[in-house]
């Protein structure tokens, strides 16, 4: 389990400066940078995923209002999206149910320690099964982290949460180093991707 | 929940239709009408069933994005959140039982766009970050397989 230090905060910013930009982060962020990606948003595919990322509206054309918000024809808009679409930048259009009213009330982050030569293979074999809706390999950060697999698993109460992660530890076997369950105990913001209206990302 | 909902959840997580009608089309699918499929989805949406419907779209394709968590003591943590929620590129926020007890997607246009909100997030939140950008999918995005009671 976690050999964190719980009784020293390093992270609390009175005592490492952090209020003072150039301060390195303990996390060293540019280590992790992404891939650079080549489907580039126009300018019009911008206000677009804007338009809809909260939602299509319920009503009989729904595209065409769309549309009219931004000032482009039904066409064009349906156009658009299937492009995007075909890019891979919109992975699905989706009825998109809220887990928790409709009877998962359980959740847990289940995070792994797993040997790096074995990830590629046991991450596909996790991100398989039915009850994991998200399987991501992320970058350690020793001292402070060293979980590089993160699966969400979810179930209608803790106890099935818990039933579940076994089964992903039998499966990760020795290459498991160490493991824990992190369940949300409450959620303070959630919606989907957001463009924000200007180029600012401060809102 | 009715039938008609059930299968609208079970049967759109995803390929809904991007034409003209697409309710339309759903209908005749499901041997329903038009009528029917909204109504059903506006109940669905009124009573809180459904986070939205619509396009979800590929952080990493539509820019830049990173999950971010930060160690903050119990007594801050609400304080710090709304902090950190004041950003519009943080778009999913949950409080977890953990030493990094705030866990936050953050996404950006870019990537320096991104290390600069991560820097801005640091500095008026007041703890560092920590950030844990997906290195591989593991996991082919088809929805949530619903089973039923």
């Amino acid at each position: 389990m976690s050999d964190l230090n719980l009784h020293s905060n390093p992270f609390k910013s009175n005592d490492t400066d952090s209020f003072n930009p150039k301060t390195k982060s303990p996390f060293s962020m540019k280590e992790v940078s992404q891939p650079k990606t080549n489907f580039v948003l126009t300018e019009m595919d911008r206000a677009l995923v804007i338009a809809t990322q909260e939602g299509l509206p319920v009503s009989e054309r729904p595209y065409h209002i769309i549309g009219e918000e931004i000032g482009i024809s039904e066409d064009e808009v349906i156009s658009r999206l299937e492009k995007m679409l075909e890019h891979g930048v919109i992975r699905r259009i989706a009825v998109i149910p809220n887990h928790y009213r409709i009877g998962f009330k359980a959740n847990g982050m289940t995070v792994w320690n797993v040997k790096d030569k074995d990830i590629k293979r046991l991450g596909r074999q996790i991100g398989e099964l039915p009850y994991v809706s998200h399987c991501y390999q992320r970058p350690r950060h020793e001292p402070y982290w060293s979980y590089n697999l993160f699966a969400m698993v979810h179930g209608t109460e803790r106890a099935q949460v818990e039933e579940r992660a076994k089964k992903l530890k039998a499966i990760l076997g020795d290459a498991c180093l160490g493991h824990e369950i992190l369940y949300s105990s409450k959620i303070l913001k959630k919606t989907g991707m957001r463009l924000s209206k200007k180029e600012s990302v401060k809102s | 929940m009715n039938q008609l909902e059930q299968q609208l959840i079970d049967e759109y997580q995803k390929g809904l239709p991007v034409c003209s009608r697409p309710y339309l089309e759903m209908a005749n699918r499901l041997g329903a009408s038009e009528g029917d499929v909204v109504s059903a989805l506006s109940r669905l949406k009124q009573d809180g069933m459904l986070s939205r419907i619509g396009p979800v779209f590929n952080h990493k394709k539509a820019g830049a994005s990173t999950l971010a968590a930060m160690a903050v003591p119990e007594d801050e943590l609400a304080a710090v959140a709304e902090r950190v929620n004041a950003f519009a590129g943080v778009n999913h926020n949950y409080a977890r039982e953990h030493k990094f007890n705030l866990w936050f997607v953050v996404t950006a246009p870019d990537q320096d766009q991104l290390q600069t909100a991560l820097k801005e997030i640091e500095l008026s939140g007041g703890y560092k970050v920590m950030s844990l950008p997906m290195v591989k999918s593991h996991f082919i995005d088809l929805g949530f397989k619903v089973k039923w009671q």
